[in-house]
């Protein structure tokens, strides 16, 4: 089974140099992108059947590549298989999308050598059961997604999202290693050794830390995320959306190997760490994409809310694995884990429509769309199933990974330690705040960009999008629904790997009765998605049938009504910046600073009245910003090194020699 | 013959909760009316209107697209559903497991999402200023509905609504403070949500401050009789939730005797009437808020509900 996964992935780093030559052939990229949808195919359904059939097999390889007293070290267990399922799902959708996206792409030699190594790379990370070949791999798959960031490198944004994202990336990589060498220090980098090792427990507590620092920088938590915005939209669509549904979830893998699977017993302080950063970051993350009118850049901050929910989830796994509770840990690990899966569906599936905007428009700015719904019907079908799905609203599948989330924080009462009591509820209310600002971010991203009349020449003259891509988008369409009206499958198959990593699993689900979801007991809570689902489709129908039967089924068509004053100008609409000014203005004087400046030229004169809106990123300035600054400061002194005579630097060498002789003498 | 007569009540309940919001609305207008020493309209003008928006022609906007008319179905059978979930006159009927009280939030959550989808497909000014207020509303007044949602589970050990409905009417439950604030924080979620007075005005229409009415400006004929419909559904919920939360008494379980859930039927007319009547007063009795005052309106029970939630953390019985 290893063997054939391990054999997929040679592929696709086959396909890489191959991808130099195809990108010079005019069908080069769907023979490309075909082999990846192959290679992928293979690897998601071997991890499926890992996952279902024989989780507690967890067969391993060695291959004589890497560090040469080590090699290189492979295992396919329970954890590996489900995130190789999430990897290699979006990396089917990606390619398949890309087969009629990527026709469109300008220069494709920037593009198609990197892609199937950066999945390839994804795999690797998930797959590998030594320190030496994760962080290869790790590094491997930033240095791929960087290059395809900048692909279109004659756009200066582009380019200095990949310089923010190439330094972030360097900083998480650097954390991890040294991680991985508190870890290895008296173990080796083997990662069964680590296993089996006992470190102390100020030295987990430093691993831990790092790790939420090295694997989090990856993710997007707050207030690590600032490259997240920048570098997610400026790749092409459909690398967009494996950055942003699926490298995201590598780190999230990373995390969890890490401080659920390498070191031992938690403590409950760690799971406190992860709660203050997971909460915060779901609702700032939300925030801030409302405030954006680039539709990428939207999808990419809500990808920080999303790892800031799972984040949250993981935490509750923490906190009550380390106090005993390993069955309610299970539910909230469980949890964790679905919406690791759904919000790759979704977020792939968000990006791919986004994709498919940008390249019947040109557009991602939705102040220039507008009534997409009536010229690309099918593309805005699916990123409506998307923006459901996303909102937490049932019966879509984002609703049943929150509401298992809310379930786990219900009984945390019982946790014994004092700081989590407190900590916990506040939690609970950032994520009630961040599920319905989601709600508010995608009407708006729908409404703006899909409703309404265009505001623009080329909204007004968008066509609908290849069959390749919409293959794709509605495939993940439907797994959404299906994820979300029969969640007890998507339960029940997670079983192993909370197993693993928590010492317990959730109650079984299949064979309830119509398949409701109970996590603990029916007199407690219980959903059934199905039901819900058949009961708004039978009544919606049923009010339908009844309604144009006996009353009236006429329709005629008319001007819009608007108060008796419509106006033929598609600017009288409200816009993306005027839709969240509402919320802006409750929300955003506190987290932004936002302050709205109005200038009202005095009557009679010509002048045209102007409203200007100023927005802060305060994590920005008041973190980044300085240190940029701090490190300019320096660099500017310390290049006077530079400019010497020879007699100076002569002078500095003799110092440094004493200096030296000085410190070794004493 | 149990399985008939379960899915007997929970038609029901079904057919009942539709049935009566019409009348719940025309009650609580009529007693507006003769607060105000009008006369009124008749108790049962909320249907005539019904009948007569569903006879008449539908006239859509020019650039109105398929989702504009599939979204009052949308909303009614979403809104229709989770009525169907609260119990009213009997505890524990076949379905009310299905969702429990976050999924019902949830539920009305996606009705207000296609809602305000609605509001901005005609590409109108006034749909817009509609859907963006009641998305600023809704953001504040879905989260205090959750966690009040959280300290009532927290209190009765159980999401499910049946289960906290029977756990409040035992004497376990006693006077808790952090009850008397969830109280009070669903009342305030409940005016919000349903576009009372002061958060909105349901009587008014071309009122700059106008958010539920703005959104459906440009619905006529059977579609605005649906969504006018789940309005009343809505209102019906909301009343039926805090009666079946904090007014247990007197609810039937469902493999009660006829006469016992006739007698449940009684008492839950009963408690419609009384809320109904004081939700009247307390509109009569206040005036409306300007937009940007709502917040902290909603910020107040948002908090609220924080602190009932926290409290039951502190301790057990607060």
């Amino acid at each position: 089974m290893i063997a054939v996964a391990l054999w997929s992935v040679a592929a696709l780093l086959a396909l890489a140099p191959a991808g130099v030559v195809l990108s010079t052939r005019p069908r080069g990229s769907i023979i490309l992108y075909g082999g990846c949808l192959i290679a992928t195919s293979t690897l998601c359904v071997t991890a499926l059947s890992a996952l279902l059939y024989s989780p507690q097999l967890a067969p391993s390889a060695i291959l004589p590549i890497g560090l040469p007293w080590l090699g290189a070290h492979f295992r396919l267990d329970a954890l590996s298989a489900f995130f190789l399922v999430v990897v290699n799902l979006g990396g089917v959708a990606a390619s398949l999308f890309a087969i009629g996206y990527g026709q469109h792409e300008d220069s494709p030699g920037r593009v198609l050598p990197f892609y199937p190594a950066y999945l390839a790379a994804m795999n690797v990370v998930v797959l590998a059961n030594d320190a030496f070949s994760f962080l290869v791999a790790w590094e491997f798959m930033s240095l791929t997604s960087w290059a395809m960031v900048v692909s279109h490198h004659r756009d200066a944004e582009n380019v200095r999202a990949g310089y923010v994202y190439l330094l972030m990336a360097s900083f998480g990589t650097l954390a991890l290693l040294l991680a991985f060498g508190l870890l290895a220090s008296n173990a080796g980098y083997d990662f069964d050794a680590i296993r089996a090792s006992h470190p102390s427990a100020a030295l987990t507590g430093t691993v831990v830390i790092l790790v939420l620092l090295g694997a989090g920088s990856k993710a997007g938590l707050v207030p690590l995320h600032a490259w997240l915005p920048l570098a997610h939209p400026a790749a092409p669509s459909h690398v967009s959306g494996l950055m942003s549904g699926v490298m995201t979830k590598v780190a999230v893998y990373g995390f969890v190997r890490i401080v659920f699977d390498l070191v031992p017993e938690p403590v409950w302080w760690w799971s406190m760490v992860v709660l203050l950063v997971g909460g915060p970051t779901a609702t700032l993350g939300v925030l801030y994409a409302l405030m954006q009118r680039d539709i990428k850049r939207v999808l990419a901050y809500s990808t920080i809310e999303n790892i800031g929910i799972i984040f949250t989830g993981l935490g509750l796994a923490l906190a009550f694995k380390a106090e005993g509770l390993d069955w309610v840990a299970a539910l909230a690990f469980t949890a964790a884990m679905m919406h690791v899966f759904n919000h790759a569906l979704f977020k792939s599936l968000l990006f791919f429509g986004a994709g498919a905007v940008l390249g019947a428009t040109g557009e991602r700015d939705m102040e220039k769309l507008g009534g997409l719904i009536h010229r690309m019907p099918k593309t805005a079908f699916v990123m409506l199933v998307g923006c459901v799905a996303i909102s937490a609203l049932p019966p879509f599948n984002g609703f049943v990974s929150e509401w298992l989330i809310f379930q786990a924080i219900l009984l945390s009462p019982q946790l014994p330690s004092w700081g989590l009591k407190l900590v916990i509820p506040a939690v609970g209310g950032l994520l009630a705040l961040a599920a319905a600002f989601a709600a508010a971010c995608f009407v708006k991203l729908f409404g703006i960009s899909f409703l309404g009349r265009p505001r623009s020449d080329v909204a007004a003259s968008a066509h609908e999008t290849d069959r390749f891509s919409l293959t794709a988008m509605f495939a993940l369409a439907a797994f959404c629904l299906i994820a979300g009206i029969l969640p007890g499958l998507f339960i029940d198959a997670l079983a192993p790997v909370s197993k693993d990593m928590v010492g317990n699993i959730m109650p079984h689900q299949v064979g309830l009765q119509w398949l409701t979801i109970v996590p603990i007991a029916e007199s407690r809570s219980s959903y059934n998605g199905l039901l819900v689902f058949l009961f708004v489709a039978l009544c919606g129908t049923a009010a339908a049938s009844a309604i144009h039967r006996l009353a009236s089924d006429r329709l005629r068509r008319a001007p819009a009504w608007d108060c008796g004053y419509p106006d033929a100008n598609p600017a009288i609409q409200y816009s993306a910046s005027s839709f969240s000014q509402p919320i802006r203005r409750v929300f955003g004087s506190v987290v932004f600073g936002a302050r709205e400046i109005g200038e009202m030229p005095p009557p009679s004169s010509p002048l045209p009245a102007r409203l200007q809106v100023e927005l802060h990123d305060r994590i920005w300035d008041w973190l980044y910003a300085p240190i940029a600054r701090a490190i300019g400061f320096a660099t500017e002194r310390i290049n006077i090194l530079q400019f010497l005579s020879i007699r100076r630097y002569l002078t500095l060498v003799f110092v440094a020699l004493v200096v030296l002789l000085l410190v070794v003498a004493l | 013959m149990n399985g008939l007569r379960d899915i007997l009540s929970q038609g029901a309940q079904m057919s009942l909760v539709l049935g009566l919001a019409p009348l719940l609305t025309g009650f609580v207008r009529k007693v507006k009316a003769r607060l105000l020493r009008r006369r009124g309209p008749p108790l049962l003008q909320p249907y005539r209107d019904l009948v007569r928006l569903m006879r008449k022609d539908v006239v859509l906007a020019d650039n109105a697209s398929w989702l504009f008319r599939v979204i009052p179905y949308l909303m009614f059978a979403g809104t229709w559903v989770a009525a169907s979930l609260v119990p009213t006159f009997g505890n524990g009927l076949l379905f009310s497991w299905t969702a429990d009280l976050i999924a019902i939030t949830a539920l009305l959550g996606s009705a207000r999402f296609f809602q305000a989808l609605a509001g901005m497909d005609v590409g109108t000014a006034f749909g817009g200023i509609g859907s963006s207020r009641e998305v600023m509303i809704a953001s504040l007044a879905e989260p205090a509905m959750l966690i009040t949602a959280f300290s009532v589970a927290m209190i009765a050990g159980s999401t499910q609504l049946p289960t906290v409905a029977e756990f409040m009417g035992s004497d376990a439950v006693g006077l808790r403070v952090s009850l008397g604030m969830a109280f009070v924080a669903l009342t305030i979620v409940a005016l919000a949500e349903n576009a009372r007075i002061p958060v909105d005005n349901p009587a008014t229409h071309l009122e700059l401050t106008m958010v539920h009415e703005a959104m459906v400006l440009e619905y006529s004929g059977r579609h605005l009789a649906l969504i006018d419909l789940s309005s009343q559904l809505k209102l019906l919920l909301y009343v039926s939730l805090i009666a079946c939360v904090f007014l247990p008494w007197g609810t039937a379980t469902a493999d009660a005797s006829v006469a016992r859930l006739a007698l449940g039927t009684l008492v839950y007319f009963g408690k419609l009437t009384v809320l109904g009547f004081l939700l009247a007063v307390f509109e009569t009795a206040i005036a409306k808020m300007r937009v940007f005052r709502i917040p902290e309106f909603l910020g107040a029970a948002l908090m609220l509900a924080l602190l009932a939630t926290l409290l039951r953390f502190v301790s057990g019985s607060l």
